[in-house]
C-alpha cells in the first residue's frame, strides 16, 4: 500500500509576520507586507519597494556566534524550521535520526554576502577580502545543512533550485522520499533573501518588477488590470511532512494530506510562459491525476499569481483549460498580493498557506484587486478573506527556465 | 606596543569574533576545546589579528597557535 503524507507542521517567516500565527492572521486581515526598501541604498533603482521581513533578529533562533556568518536567506530558513518544528510538536529521537530528512530550496542563494565580499575583495585584496565562511554562507544547500545540524536530521538532505518554484519542488520531492520509504519525516520548503542591489537590479533589468514606488502596499496586484510587475519579497516557508501512520501514532495534528505532486517543463522560453500556459496545464492535470482527484474536486487554488502581465493572464487561461466549467466556481487567490513574490521561498510559504486554509476553513484574499482585466475573469477572492470549508486545494508554482510544480492537498478524512 | 597592550587587544578580538565573555578568555584556554572554535573560526581570528597588528601570519605558523597565550606570544614577537 502506498505510504501517505501528512502535513503536521507549518513554519512561516514572511514580510507580513515572523511566525506562523502572525503571518496567517495578517493574511486573513488582507495586510500588505510591501514597503520602501531599507536593506540597501535603492535611490538609483527603478524599483524602490519590496517585501522585507521587518525586525528580524537571527539570534532568536541561533546562538550569537553561529548567527554571524550565514547569509540572511539561511537565517530566515533556520527561523522557519524553528517555527515548523514547534508547530508540529515533533521530536527527533536519536535512534530514528536517519529517518528524518530536510529538503529546502532557494532560487539564488547568498546574494548580499556575495556583494559585500566582492566589494571587500576589491578593497582589501584576496587575503583579507574574504571571510573563511564565505562559501558556507552563500551556498543554497547550507539551508538544509544548518537545519539538519541543529535538529540532528540524518536522512536525505538536499536543495531544489528551480527559481520561483524551488520551494514547491522541495516539498513535492520530499513527499516522494517518504512515499518511497527513504525517510519518515521531512522538513521541506524554501527560503530566499534577494532584496539586494543585484537581486532588485537584475529583475529590474529584465523589466519584471513593479515600479509603483509611491504606493508600496498597492504595488503587488495580481490579476488586476493595472498590474505592472511583481514585487520582490523575502522570507522562508518550511513544512513538516510526516508519514501518515507515524503522525497518527503520535497523535499529531494533521493539517492536511499532501495528495498529489507533478513537475514538468514548458521547454519553451527562458522567462515567458508557454502559449496558453501549456506546460502549466499539463502540470496541473498531472498533479490532479497523481492525487486521484478530478478538477471539480478542487475548491481553492493558491495561484502562482505574480502580478506580472504575462503570468496572471496565462495562468488564468491555463486554469480555464484544465478546469472547464468548474473554473468559474473554484476560488482562487494570490497571496503574493500581500507577501510579494518570495521567489525560491514562494512554494514553501504557499504550501503552508494551503494547509492552513484547509485546517482553518478560511481563504486569504487577493488584495488590490480593483480593476477587472478581461483576460483575468475568475473568482480571485478579491480583497476580503473568505470563511469557507475547503477540502481540496491546488498550489501552483512556476519558475524561470520554464519549470513548473503543482501540489494537491486534501483534508485528512481520518481513514 | 607593549605585551600587556597586545594581550588586551588579542582578548578583544577573541571576544568579538567568538562571541564569548571576557572571563572565558584565559591565557591557557585553547581555541578548539575551551572556546569551541572550529578551523574556520580560527582562520577568521588569524585574519583579524593580521589586520589589527599589521602583520602576516603564514598558515604554517597559524597552525601552531592553539591557545590564547600562543596568540599573544606570536603577535608580541612579530609586531614591529
Amino acid at each position: 500500500m502506498k505510504r501517505r503524507i501528512a502535513i503536521t507542521g507549518v513554519g512561516l517567516v514572511t514580510p507580513v509576520g515572523i511566525g506562523t500565527q502572525q503571518t496567517w492572521g495578517a493574511l486573513l486581515r488582507g495586510t500588505s507586507g510591501i514597503g520602501p526598501i531599507t536593506l540597501f541604498d535603492c535611490r538609483e533603482f527603478a524599483t524602490r519597494i519590496a517585501g522585507e521581513v521587518k525586525n528580524f533578529d537571527p539570534t532568536q533562533f541561533m546562538d550569537k556566534r553561529e548567527a554571524k556568518w550565514p547569509d540572511r536567506f539561511l537565517q530566515l530558513a533556520v527561523a522557519a524550521a524553528h517555527f515548523a518544528k514547534e508547530d508540529s510538536g515533533i521530536e527527533v529521537p536519536e535512534a530514528e535520526a536517519d529517518r528524518f530528512g530536510c529538503f529546502v530550496g532557494a532560487g539564488l542563494g547568498g546574494v548580499s554576502t556575495m556583494e559585500r565580499t566582492y566589494a571587500a575583495l576589491r578593497e582589501k585584496g584576496p587575503r583579507h577580502g574574504f571571510s573563511p565562511y564565505f562559501v558556507p554562507a552563500i551556498i543554497v544547500n547550507m539551508a538544509p545543512g544548518l537545519i539538519s545540524i541543529k535538529y540532528r536530521l540524518k536522512g536525505p538532505n538536499l536543495s531544489q533550485v528551480s527559481a520561483c518554484s524551488s520551494g514547491a519542488h522541495a516539498i513535492g520531492d520530499a513527499a516522494r522520499v517518504i512515499e518511497r520509504g527513504d525517510a519518515d519525516v521531512m522538513f521541506a520548503g524554501g527560503c530566499e533573501s534577494t532584496v539586494t542591489e543585484l537581486g532588485v537590479g537584475g529583475f529590474n533589468a529584465a523589466r519584471a518588477l513593479s515600479t509603483r514606488n509611491e504606493e508600496p502596499t498597492r504595488a503587488s496586484r495580481p490579476f488586476d488590470a493595472e498590474r505592472d510587475g511583481f514585487v520582490v519579497g523575502e522570507g522562508s516557508g518550511i513544512v513538516v511532512l510526516e508519514e501518515l501512520e507515524r503522525a497518527k501514532r503520535r497523535g499529531a495534528r494533521i493539517y492536511a494530506e499532501l495528495l498529489g505532486y507533478a513537475l514538468n517543463s514548458d521547454a519553451h522560453h527562458i522567462t515567458a510562459p508557454a502559449p496558453e500556459g501549456e506546460g502549466a496545464q499539463r502540470c496541473m492535470r498531472r498533479a490532479l491525476q497523481d492525487a486521484g482527484v478530478g478538477p471539480e474536486d478542487i475548491d481553492y487554488i493558491n495561484a502562482h499569481g505574480t502580478s506580472t502581465r504575462f503570468n496572471d493572464a496565462t495562468e488564468t487561461l491555463a486554469i480555464k483549460r484544465v478546469f472547464g466549467d468548474h473554473a468559474r466556481r473554484v476560488m482562487i487567490s494570490s497571496t503574493k498580493s500581500m507577501t510579494g513574490h518570495l521567489l525560491g521561498a514562494a512554494g514553501g510559504i504557499e504550501t503552508g498557506f494551503s494547509a492552513l486554509a484547509i485546517h482553518h476553513g478560511a481563504l486569504p484574499p487577493t488584495i488590490n484587486y480593483e480593476n477587472p482585466d478581461p483576460d483575468c475573469d475568475l473568482d480571485y477572492i478579491p480583497n476580503t478573506a473568505r470563511e469557507r470549508r475547503v477540502d481540496a486545494v491546488l498550489s501552483n508554482s512556476f519558475g524561470f527556465g520554464g519549470t513548473n510544480a503543482c501540489l494537491v492537498l486534501r483534508r485528512y478524512r481520518g481513514d | 606596543m607593549d605585551k600587556a597592550e597586545i594581550a588586551k587587544k588579542v582578548n578583544e578580538i577573541i571576544c568579538a569574533q567568538l562571541e564569548v565573555a571576557p572571563d572565558q578568555v584565559k591565557p591557557a584556554a585553547s581555541f578548539a576545546e575551551d572556546l569551541k572554535a572550529d578551523s574556520l573560526a580560527v582562520v577568521e581570528l588569524v585574519l583579524q589579528m593580521e589586520e589589527t597588528f599589521k602583520i602576516e601570519i603564514p598558515d604554517e605558523d597559524a597552525e601552531q597557535i592553539k591557545t590564547v597565550q600562543d596568540a599573544i606570544d606570536y603577535v608580541s614577537s612579530h609586531v614591529s
